[in-house]
């Protein structure tokens, strides 16, 4: 059994199944790529792994480290040790990203306000922050920001990397993370991802296009299509996607060369 | 046989027996109000007879007029059944173990400091800050500022005190304001001369006597020419009474080229109503700013207002309001136009949960001539729960030429999005929530002093978790 398991996972949105049957498995130090064409379930697959309220389950089971991840709550989900790199990170103001950033690694870290001993110390956060910005070519002056408030595109996904970064997930599930982004910032967050990249995380990349698998290389290449998976196999997969496209299993698709 | 002889405390007591002696005189506090009581307080505080005079005048107004019939529900306060006046050794009588274990937990929480919490139970009089009192005072006097408690206001400075007392709020404004100009007690009082800027801000806190935390205190500021203050009143950590109803009155005085900021928090225990009118008048180019947070009581109706009087006068109010169980903040500002040019905002947050209600009430009021004014309103409600009320109620009167007027509203929910959010990144729910709430309520925050912020945002954690009140 592999590290992160997906056991015929069924899940639909608004009465409407979505995922039907998905079985993977993840192993740390792997890196998957799941693609897929528009309307395949790609999102439903990141956002019901993560536990996302919209989404309910049908059936299947997801277990890591023991556990029937499917049934904890999202933050038992991180706290296990997964982490979901939104497609669209959320906006919410009035609270900065240090704020956010520090919040969210305390919690990691099992800091519930009274045992200070488990509570990141300032010199230790901004020494491990000045890293990352610098992987991300980032600097420090969108920290006071609110969280995502007025970031454009690129800064958005590179700030959900940085998350990544500092909270050092065992499962991570990119969603969608090369769209929108101009080519300078999908090499600055692949660098960071490589970085990343080891024996202590399994990579679950979600994608349309073939594009940022150029820079981040899959172990594996799952292809998804109307919830379920059609096609498994290596990185051979993801050049043949990048001839054809998904026109073997659905019509009038476009290409995933193009670049969103 | 023997019924004692009824002693008229009124007019012309120390010509007709030619003594004073207050400490001997004892004070039984009484429940109720009538012309009595009225003319005791006014004895006991030996003030003169125009004082007496007035709050007679006052109690006869607050008779007069009907109890308003908007707003919250004010028909269970028993006027007959409150102390309108109770000296500060009557206050102390309270003991630390007598206090609701919820308000004990509660400073617990938020670290108050022993001394500190004493003093706003109302177990002690005395806030043991007469250090850093006594050397702002010297500072303050060496400006010529006077920063005083309103009582010793109108002993030491009398001609100042009645130039200004009473005029931005007239007794007969509303039946509240009448009830507290007939049995008004302490309160601050504050004069910053021509030109005079006062950098730190001047808090109740630092005075020495607890009079300011009054049921009926009465504020008077008055910032000469170009001046500058910033008063805090209140604090945040939860302010423990026996007396139902607090209705305090505050007049402000704004000159030409002078700012004002006048910043509350409050936060009551839930079993009082807090009844408070709240004015400035701003002259020609001056400021006017209320920041105003309404955390605890009952019933909160509450209004700052501030007429713009002359061309450039400007009037803020940014408020912040949360209702929890059984709690109804009713609360707006109010901004007067009379001057040409002349601009407002009113920025209004609240926020209801568990079935606490929330109110925006406001009035934009321009006059003919006020031309060429600005005014935007922007109130945002923030709803926790199904159960949660909010409801806003703009008055817009506009009789002048060539003005802005803008009003935006909003009301939420905490979204799914943001809290599925948080919590995918480890953050517990209840955690997440009280980020949203505080990063809602943050462009309130940011305009407070660090140690206010820091104590809201505490304050506001320690509600969402439903541990207080």
């Amino acid at each position: 059994m592999a590290d992160f398991e997906i056991r015929d996972l069924k899940a639909s949105v608004e009465g409407r199944q979505i995922l039907k049957g998905v079985t993977l498995g993840i192993n740390k130090g792997e890196v998957h790529a799941v693609m897929g064409p528009n309307g395949s379930g790609k999102s439903t697959l990141s956002h019901t792994l993560m536990g996302h309220p919209g989404y309910t389950v049908d059936g299947g089971e997801v277990t890591f480290k023991g556990k029937n991840v499917l049934e904890l709550e999202p933050d038992e989900r991180a706290r296990l040790g997964m982490f979901l790199a939104l497609q669209y990170p959320v906006v919410v103001p009035g609270i900065s990203m240090t704020n956010f950033l520090r919040t969210a690694l305390n919690a990691k870290r099992g800091y519930d306000g009274k045992d200070k001993s488990k509570q990141i110390s300032p010199k230790e956060f901004r020494s491990m922050l000045k890293t990352e910005l610098e992987v991300l070519h980032m600097d420090d002056s969108f920290l006071p920001r609110y969280i995502n408030d007025g970031f454009s595109g690129g800064e958005k996904k590179r700030a959900e990397i940085l998350q990544m970064a500092m909270l050092k997930p065992e499962i991570a599930i990119l969603d969608e993370t090369d769209s929108g982004l101009d080519i300078d910032s999908i090499k600055f967050v692949a660098e960071a991802v490589n970085r990343m990249r080891g024996p202590e995380l399994g990579v679950l990349i979600i994608t349309h296009y073939t594009r940022i698998l150029e820079f981040i290389k899959p172990d594996f290449v799952h292809v998804l299509v109307d919830g379920k998976f059609v096609l498994d196999g290596g990185p051979e997969i993801a050049d043949r996607l990048e001839k054809t496209g998904y026109s073997e299993w659905v019509k009038e698709e476009d290409s995933p060369k193009e670049v969103a | 046989m023997a019924t004692a002889p009824k002693i008229d405390v009124g007019t012309d007591y120390k010509e007709k027996y030619g003594f004073f002696v207050p400490e001997e005189y004892i004070f039984k506090a009484k429940r109720g109000l009538n012309p009595e009581i009225v003319k005791e307080i006014s004895w006991m505080k030996q003030e003169p007879e125009w004082m007496t005079k007035m709050r007679l005048r006052s109690l006869e107004i607050f008779r007069k007029k009907p109890m308003p019939t908007w707003g919250a529900d004010l028909s269970v306060i028993d006027f007959e059944n409150i102390f309108y006046y109770l000296k500060a050794s009557d206050k102390q009588s309270k003991t630390w173990e007598e206090l609701p274990p919820d308000i004990k937990a509660t400073y617990d929480r938020l670290g108050v400091p022993e001394a500190e919490r004493k003093f706003l139970a109302g177990v002690s009089a005395q806030y043991e800050s007469e250090v850093v009192y006594h050397s702002l005072q010297e500072e303050l006097t060496k400006k010529g500022v006077i920063f005083t408690d309103t009582d010793s206001a109108l002993r030491d400075h009398p001609d100042l005190f009645k130039e200004y007392f009473g005029t931005v709020i007239p007794p007969a404004d509303n039946k509240f304001s009448a009830l507290n100009t007939a049995v008004w007690s302490g309160g601050s009082f504050i004069y910053v001369p021509k030109g005079v800027r006062v950098d730190i801000p001047l808090q109740a806190y630092f005075r020495i006597n607890a009079e300011n935390m009054g049921q009926f205190e009465r504020t008077l500021i008055i910032c000469d020419e170009g001046s500058f203050v910033h008063y805090i009143e209140g604090c945040t950590a939860p302010i423990y009474t026996t007396d139902s109803l607090h209705s305090a009155v505050v007049e402000i005085i704004v000159k030409k080229d002078a700012r004002c900021r006048y910043t509350t928090i409050q936060n009551w225990s839930t079993n009082v109503f807090n009844l408070v009118t709240k004015r400035a008048v701003a002259y020609a180019d001056a400021t006017m700013e209320w920041v105003d947070g309404n955390l605890g009581s009952q019933i909160t109706m509450k209004y700052p207002s501030v007429y713009l009087m002359e061309p450039g006068a400007k009037g803020d109010v940014l408020s912040v309001a949360f209702a929890g169980k059984g709690q109804h903040q009713d609360a707006g500002g109010k901004m007067i136009h009379v001057a040409p040019n002349t601009t407002s905002t009113i920025t209004s947050k609240s926020i209801s949960k568990g079935g606490g209600r929330t109110s925006y009430r406001g009035h934009i009021k321009m006059y003919p001539g006020a031309n060429n004014s600005k005014s935007f309103v922007k109130c945002d409600a923030l709803l926790l729960d199904d159960e949660s009320r909010s409801d806003t109620y703009p008055y817009n009167d506009v009789d002048a030429e060539n003005v802005t007027l803008g009003h935006e509203a909003t009301v939420s929910k905490v979204s799914d999005e943001q809290l599925f959010y948080l919590m995918s990144r480890g953050i517990t729910r209840n955690e997440a929530e009280t980020m949203i709430v505080n990063g809602f309520i943050e462009p309130f925050t940011k305009e407070l002093p660090l140690e206010y912020a820091v104590e809201l945002n505490r304050l506001i954690q320690l509600e969402m978790e439903g541990s207080v009140g």
